[in-house]
């Protein structure tokens, strides 16, 4: 009983939290001078308005879903794994790199693609181990050694975009040279997106639900998130599991670089990781760690992503508004639960 | 203050903490509140400090009804508490710690507060230095620090949560003077206990709590054993030493020398055999628990070396130690015992011996959880998370983890805050254990407990360990002189005389 009405009560203070970052996106649409309805619909018509749009959300939904899915591992140990935007651009340059390798080779592209997603993941392994070795060994806190990193990161991405791997001639911020057709993951005919993305997402989240949900693993990362110290005297290996965790989070963001690679720009861009780990994070906090939420919240926010595009071309709005509405959502939803535990105190 | 407490009610989820508790307070008087660990005191008592609010039922303050929403609420209506753990600011010193409670002035005048502080103390005896740094005073000063500071904010009623936990004989005895002397003033003091002993001497009127309702109210003076029956529902006796130890050796330590700083522990030799129960005695910070910590490995001593079971397991962490089959019990059982936020199925899980595949059976631990929770009677479900547990169920449930196919279990104050019928509980169940040929090292700083329950006892103090002391031998009179740091020439006679006996 008891239960149920915390629950409901929980789920009624989150729609409040919705309002309020609908309000608030509203305020600031009309402070613009611009009919706060006509861009919401705008929003909604630019993700739903044709199979294409459609089609592009999830293009947004996959990596956006691998990255949460690597983060809420490192959440459950009690890490803040700030530096994961480095660990998917880390992903991509490893995975361009093994695809460079074989360009021209003849060796069958179905092997091509997978060793070069491996590779990927690989890179973001390495790259989120990093920052697992700096916080276990070098006292670094894993918000600052992942902020370096990522600083790092970028710069060796531009450094090989502009340098080593630059197109022949004309080195642009344009990104590398295309790759051949045969190396791209196969996608729907005309549509961007590639059935396989999709069937990696759903992996991933299945397993890390059950990782987390279901196995001895998954709760003694909890217990080390929740009271290291006691952890630790409980026999559990405590830096070596903050260590595991580190090593997942970096493999889901390592994949979701290597499909930003292979399924959708198909070859190497300086903003390859689209802000889908920060993305990733305001996910991660606004379901509250829970894998369940993962799936919808993640395509919600895609939506946005893609059906903000149509607001610079019809209304001269900056596309950035949908990462305000995203940005306040969190905020606001985070808002309400601190409220709502206040509320529940005093009773 | 005359303070009324009409049905209250307050629950946790599926734990009724308080049921329909009626009763009143007049001034000018010390009132008891009596009951063992989860007998709901300590949660009236923040109802009426305004940390929680009752589900339902009202509080009236002199008659008048209030609804007392924050501690800071609590202080405006003139109540103010003394909590266990004492909650100022370590770092500062005293005077600042004081003026922190100030209202109004955005200048705090040092030399007036400094006067007033004065005065105030010498009315009831106490001498702080109020230029001395908070850290560096005792449990019992800060307690004093604290009834001051309540009292300069306007107190006129002062709960008192447990308050002669770990202070020394004098300051409780201080600490009682000042409470009459408080009570005569028309100052009204609730004192929350589960020590008999303090009660019977202190308060003129006593309720007793048992599981969340109102056993009774008695006027002094008391009969132990109807307050005993009250509490528990029955009478019980304490238990006895067992003198299981056997001659075979389970651990070893050798001229061990750690350091922690400041404590340094110099040269310490010891044998514990098979069975057998070591107390280790002395003021808090005399260098216990750096011993304690070193022989798990928690601390790496220096030099010497840590022998278990034959295997020589010098400067291995700790989880080598719990795989030879020692295991510790730390004091602060939240942050170094038990994990809050997982329930108590879910410690089961991690802590049971059962080999693990990659998915939890969870039935399975469901089970095992429900059927330890009724074997060591903890009050809870397997679905309770660990902090929404008493202190002493969450005692019981730290023991109730550990291994049955342990060698050595150390515990640092393994019945502390707990009411009388759980401390002979948790021993009843530790000495199980010894039967079957575990050793214990415990730390307590409860003198009798040591004297009850230990084979031997090592005294400690600041970093002087002493020879094992025969327990049977020694009075308490004698230990609490050793602790004191006094009669330490007669201990080293003895540890002569001792080991010349060893070696003839």
């Amino acid at each position: 009983m008891n239960q149920m009405q915390n629950r409901s009560l929980s789920f009624l203070f989150q729609i409040g939290g919705l309002i309020l970052a609908v309000l608030f996106v509203t305020i600031i649409l009309v402070l613009v001078d611009a009919k706060p309805l006509d861009a919401f619909r705008l929003i909604w018509e630019g993700a739903t308005g044709n199979s294409t749009r459609v089609a592009s959300v999830f293009v947004v939904w996959v990596p956006l879903l691998l990255v949460t899915c690597g983060l809420l591992a490192t959440f459950t140990a009690g890490l803040w794994n700030i530096g994961i935007e480095g660990q998917i651009t880390v992903g991509a340059i490893f995975t361009t790199g093994v695809m460079r390798l074989f360009l021209g080779s003849s060796v069958s592209p179905v092997i091509v693609i997978i060793l070069s997603m491996l590779a990927g993941m690989l890179g973001g392994a390495i790259w989120a181990a990093l920052a697992g070795l700096l916080k276990t060994f070098g006292g670094v806190n894993e918000i600052f050694g992942g902020l370096g990193l990522n600083f790092i990161a970028t710069a060796l991405n531009i450094g090989l975009i502009f340098g080593a791997w630059s197109r022949p001639g004309i080195a642009s911020m344009s990104g590398t040279e295309p790759f051949p057709e045969q190396f791209w993951l196969p996608t729907f005919q005309g549509f961007r997106i590639s059935l396989w993305s999709i069937g990696f997402a759903i992996i991933g989240l299945v397993i890390i639900y059950f990782l987390l949900q279901g196995t001895h693993f998954g709760l003694r990362l909890k217990a080390v998130g929740k009271g290291i110290k006691s952890a630790f005297r409980m026999g559990i290996p405590t830096w070596q599991h903050m260590m595991l965790s580190f090593v997942i989070c970096g493999l889901f963001a390592g994949l979701a670089g290597a499909i930003q690679v292979t399924g959708v720009y198909h070859r190497l861009i300086p903003s390859i990781s689209s802000g889908y780990g920060f993305m990733g994070l305001m996910i991660a906090m606004l379901i509250n760690f829970q894998a369940i939420w993962l799936a919808p919240i993640a395509l919600f926010f895609a939506a946005l992503n893609i059906g903000g595009i149509q607001l610079p071309i019809v209304m001269k709005l900056d596309s950035a508004l949908t990462g305000v509405l995203q940005g306040s959502l969190v905020l606001f939803v985070l808002l309400m639960q601190g409220v709502k535990q206040r509320f529940a105190e005093k009773k | 203050m005359n303070i009324e407490f009409r049905n209250i009610n307050k629950s946790f989820g599926p734990v009724r903490a308080n049921i329909d508790l009626n009763f009143s307070i007049k001034s000018g008087t010390i009132y008891g509140i009596l009951g063992e660990n989860g007998a709901g005191k300590s949660t009236l008592m923040k109802i009426l400090s305004g940390f929680y609010k009752p589900d339902s039922g009202q509080i009236l303050l002199n008659g008048k009804p209030v609804i007392i929403e924050s501690p800071a609420d609590a202080i405006k209506y003139g109540i103010g508490m003394l909590h266990q753990d004492p909650l100022d600011f370590p770092p500062m010193r005293i005077i600042e710690n004081f003026i922190v409670g100030q209202k109004g002035g955005l200048i705090p005048s040092y030399k007036e507060t400094i006067h007033e502080f004065k005065e105030l103390q010498t009315k009831f005896g106490f001498t702080l230095d109020p230029e001395a740094y908070v850290d560096t005073l005792t449990v019992g000063e800060r307690q004093q620090l604290e009834i001051l500071r309540l009292l300069w904010m306007g107190a006129n009623a002062l709960i008192l949560d447990e308050p002669t936990t770990g202070i020394s004989a004098q300051q409780k005895e201080k600490l009682f003077a000042a409470l009459r002397i408080l009570a005569e003033q028309g100052k009204t003091i609730i004192f929350v206990s589960h020590k008999l002993e303090d009660v019977e001497i202190l308060c003129g009127k006593v309720a007793i709590l048992r599981k969340g309702i109102l056993v009774g109210e008695l006027p002094a003076p008391y009969q132990t054993d109807k307050l005993v029956e009250m509490m528990f529902g029955k009478v019980i006796t304490l238990g006895d030493r067992n003198n299981v130890s056997q001659s075979n050796i389970v651990f070893e330590l050798k001229n061990i020398f750690v350091e922690q700083y400041p404590m340094r522990i110099e040269n310490v030799n010891f044998r514990l055999q098979a069975g057998e129960v070591i107390g280790l005695a002395g003021m808090e910070g005399s260098g216990q628990d750096v011993l304690l910590r070193a022989c798990v490995g928690l601390i790496r001593p220096i030099s010497g070396s840590v022998i278990v079971i034959g295997k020589d397991l010098t400067g291995k962490n700790y989880h080598e130690f719990m795989k030879n089959g020692v295991s510790f019990l730390p004091a602060s059982r939240l942050e170094e015992g038990l994990v809050p936020g997982l329930t108590l199925a879910e410690h089961f899980t991690i802590a049971g011996e059962e080999t693990k595949g990659l998915f939890i059976d969870k039935e399975y631990f469901k089970q095992k959880a429900e059927k330890m929770i009724d074997e060591y009677h903890i009050i809870g479900h397997q679905s309770s998370t660990v902090e929404s547990l008493s202190g002493g169920n969450q005692q019981r449930a730290a023991l109730s983890l550990l291994r049955n196919s342990l060698s050595i279990i150390l515990l640092e104050h393994p019945t502390r805050g707990l009411d009388i019928e759980s401390a002979i509980y948790m021993w009843g169940k530790l000495k199980e254990r010894c039967m079957l040929g575990t050793s214990i090292f415990f730390i307590s700083g409860d003198l009798e407990e040591i004297l009850q329950y230990s084979d031997r006892i090592l005294v400690f103090f600041s970093g002087h360990v002493s020879p094992p002391l025969d327990a049977v031998t020694t009075s308490l009179d004698q230990l609490g002189q050793l602790i004191g740091g006094k009669g330490w020439d007669q201990v080293f006679d003895i540890q002569e005389n001792y080991e010349s006996n060893a070696k003839s």
